[in-house]
């Protein structure tokens, strides 16, 4: 589903990611973990098409397309979502109407008619009350003044409506208490399903607990520097990510090499 | 950046409202003086009363100066170039009933989204049309007549109700108010004129539609609303222009008159023709709007929805004469490319109790300037005043500005006054977030530029609602939630 070959990308001349091979394909999840700093967000954003990033890279495909030429509303049409570390507050437009607006985007790209307003409210409805969302969230404005986990409870749930093909969340569970946790993994187990990819970035292994893995890859300066099954995941816990530095400095940062297939947006 | 541009895209559409109805005109030489002024009202047929009232107007202008405190810019204006009455050939008095309303301004109607045959109309919305100088049509009159209702053109009330526009006209706009309303005063043409009798509730939305057609001419309506005891009235008003090259000077007045227990909400999409990219034509909206709350617990509230004009220059203000009556003024204001506009409102506070609410959102892109300007005035007898303003302001690009002027006039101890204000920008991220949601850069500004606006379109009537969304660049956001 998405094949990614030698992906750099640098903010201002500051190199982030260092050149990442990753392969993932339906019904798999993916964890990426690492230290702060390591580029996880950055891959995440990247993945998504934020162009504030100058982006280089053999190959970015997204079933068999090439990613990198795709605007950003486009990959989300054809189906990649990213539920956001930080959502963003947009006053004055209600959570209900705005969800609309993307499910119907994304509807109309499949083929599929849009849902009208009545028929979306009740759709919408059912899938909010899995995850505790009353209907007076569905209706404030959209992130505006929402607790943390109230926010990203706000992301499961557009994730959840948009049905994406392949999910990357993250930090989903950064800020949640026990019980938010649990609302969110039980969100994220819910989507697994044979069609579909998940890719998750997090920091700690406690989420992985309940969202278990097919694979953990360790990010750190800009590149995935172990991958293994989930008990990579227990040793970091274990360890701590000190135990990959010798690893990391081994393996001299060489400056990204610009290649024939390069995609620069700004 | 690819961003503004974008951005751009969603406010500088084509003005599609700029075409010019080819049609035989009856009109004025340009110029101002005493003969104009007695050439309109022989035209008009006006009994000597009004006559009289136009030319004590006129010598009071010839002694004032043209304002120049607003945050405004503009060349010097040829008053003596410009044309003060211009009417379609034929239509001197209004037409009696549809039939005689000449094809080609029905078509120009048509054109503009407001049918005017009575069977295809917006069901629930009366229109009376205003083409340059005069009014063309005014629909389901007799429905309302029935009802105690007068609605028809200013000019027809004149011969009609002289003496309800005897003690009304001037009442809350004097002939000596200000430097565009006494001009306005001396050589109005047109406009509307709507009386509601004690205790009846308009059933329908009432509106005016003003077109500016010809050449070099002004347009100088006026407006009077009569709401009597316990009555309600929704009053709705658009505008459009053709593209022109040169300025063309818009200078209307409006007076609400509301009384014991009445109620008069009044909204304006005003979309005049801006000018181009470069700035060049436009319409200069000089405007004075004003309504008297004079009745007890009575209600006046303005919604306003300011897309178009080079210039726009006004103050929808309420006077709150009456005990417990209530004032508001509901705002959005566009600049684009070079438009100004200086607008805000007026609240005088008289009678006790009174309460008055401001919501102004101002947007400004391209080199546009958004200034707000408000004053709230509360006077000694005004015991328990209450006023709250909040104004927004949302920067799209650099080279824009927003600027506020609020004026606080406080002289009783016992009135609460709250001011709010804010400026923002729309964020890359915000886009980037609606974009990752599979909407497009385009429908992110609107959705974003939408839910600023929120409560002041909520103000809107439904059938008004939807024009002001479209003008906006955002599909329809309410109906769900």
């Amino acid at each position: 589903m998405l094949r990614i070959r030698k992906l750099s990308a640098s903010i201002d001349g500051k190199p982030i990611l260092r050149g990442i091979d990753l392969d993932v394909r339906a019904g798999e999840v993916h964890a990426i973990m690492g230290p702060n700093g390591s580029g996880k967000s950055t891959f995440a954003q990247v993945l998504a098409g934020r162009d504030i990033y100058k982006v280089v890279a053999d190959e970015v495909t997204f079933n068999g397309r090439d990613l990198l030429q795709m605007a950003p509303e486009i990959r989300a049409r054809e189906g990649i979502f990213l539920a956001f570390q930080y959502p963003i507050e947009i006053p004055g437009v209600s959570n209900l109407y705005f969800l609309r607006a993307a499910v119907n985007a994304v509807r109309s790209h499949r083929g599929l008619p849009e849902l009208d307003a009545v028929d979306f409210m009740s759709y919408a409805r059912e899938q909010a009350k899995a995850l505790g969302i009353d209907d007076a969230m569905l209706k404030r404005s959209l992130n505006e003044g929402f607790s943390g986990g109230e926010k990203k409870r706000n992301e499961i749930f557009q994730m959840t409506l948009l049905e994406p093909r392949l999910a990357i969340l993250d930090e989903s569970d950064s800020g949640l208490d026990i019980d938010a946790l649990k609302i969110v993994a039980d969100g994220i187990n819910a989507m697994r399903s044979p069609e579909r990819a998940i890719i998750v970035v997090t920091h700690y292994q406690r989420l992985l607990n309940y969202v278990v893995p097919d694979y953990v890859h360790v990010l750190a300066g800009g590149r995935i520097v172990r991958s293994g099954g989930k008990e990579l995941a227990m040793e970091l816990e274990e360890k701590g990510y000190g135990w990959l530095e010798h690893e990391r400095s081994e393996c001299k940062p060489d400056r990204a090499q610009p290649s024939k297939n390069e995609a620069v947006t700004s | 950046m690819s961003k503004d541009l974008k951005t751009m895209d969603v406010l500088t559409r084509e003005y599609p409202y700029g075409f010019v109805t080819e049609i035989e005109e009856d009109s004025v030489p340009a110029g101002l003086s005493e003969g104009i002024i007695r050439t309109i009202s022989t035209k008009k047929n006006e009994p000597e009363w009004m006559l009289d009232w136009r030319l004590r107007a006129y010598r009071q202008w010839l002694t004032m100066k043209e304002p120049t405190w607003a945050n405004v810019h503009y060349p010097q204006i040829d008053y003596q170039a410009i044309r003060y009455y211009s009417a379609p050939k034929g239509r001197g008095e209004g037409a009696k009933s549809l039939a005689e309303v000449d094809p080609e301004l029905l078509r120009t109607y048509e054109k503009l989204g407001i049918p005017l045959q009575e069977r295809e109309l917006l069901a629930g919305v009366a229109v009376d049309a205003v083409f340059d100088s005069v009014s063309v049509a005014t629909t389901f009159r007799e429905k309302l007549e029935q009802l105690g209702i007068y609605f028809c053109s200013f000019s027809e009330a004149v011969q009609r109700y002289p003496d309800l526009v005897q003690k009304y006209l001037g009442s809350v706009v004097p002939y000596s108010d200000n430097f565009f309303a006494t001009l306005n005063s001396a050589v109005f043409s047109d406009g509307s004129f709507v009386y509601v009798p004690k205790g009846v509730r308009c059933p329908l939305e009432l509106s005016t539609y003003f077109r500016i057609n010809a050449r070099e001419t002004g347009q100088f309506e006026r407006t009077l609303i009569i709401a009597d005891q316990g009555s309600y009235v929704s009053y709705l008003e658009g505008c459009t222009a053709p593209m022109r090259d040169r300025n063309q000077l818009h200078a209307a007045v409006v007076e609400l008159v509301a009384l014991d227990d009445a109620e008069i909400r009044y909204a304006t999409v005003q979309n005049w023709y801006p000018g181009d990219k470069e700035g060049r034509g436009g319409i200069y909206n000089f405007v004075t709007k004003r309504g008297k709350c004079q009745g007890v617990n009575s209600k006046i509230s303005w919604t306003q929805v300011e897309t178009g004009s080079a210039i726009t220059w006004k103050y929808p203000g309420c006077i709150l004469m009456g005990d417990n009556s209530t004032g508001a003024f509901y705002s959005v204001a566009v600049t684009n490319n070079y438009q100004q506009a200086d607008t805000g409102t007026k609240m005088i506070h008289i009678g006790r109790n009174t309460k008055s609410t401001i919501v102004s959102k101002g947007i400004s892109a391209g080199h546009g300037q958004n200034s707000y300007r408000g004053m709230v005035k509360v006077l000694k007898s005004a015991e328990n005043a209450r006023n709250y303003s909040q104004c927004d302001s949302l920067l799209i690009g650099d080279k824009c500005g927003a600027h506020t002027f609020p004026y606080l006039e406080v002289k009783n101890s016992t009135a609460r006054v709250e001011h709010e204000a804010s400026i923002s920008k729309i964020g890359d991220d915000q886009i980037f977030y609606c974009q990752q949601r599979g909407l497009s850069a385009e429908d992110a500004v609107s959705t974003i530029i939408n839910g600023f606006c929120k409560q002041v379109l909520k103000e809107l009537p439904m059938e008004f609602a939807v024009e002001a969304r479209k003008l906006l660049g955002v599909s329809l956001e309410g109906s769900v939630g």
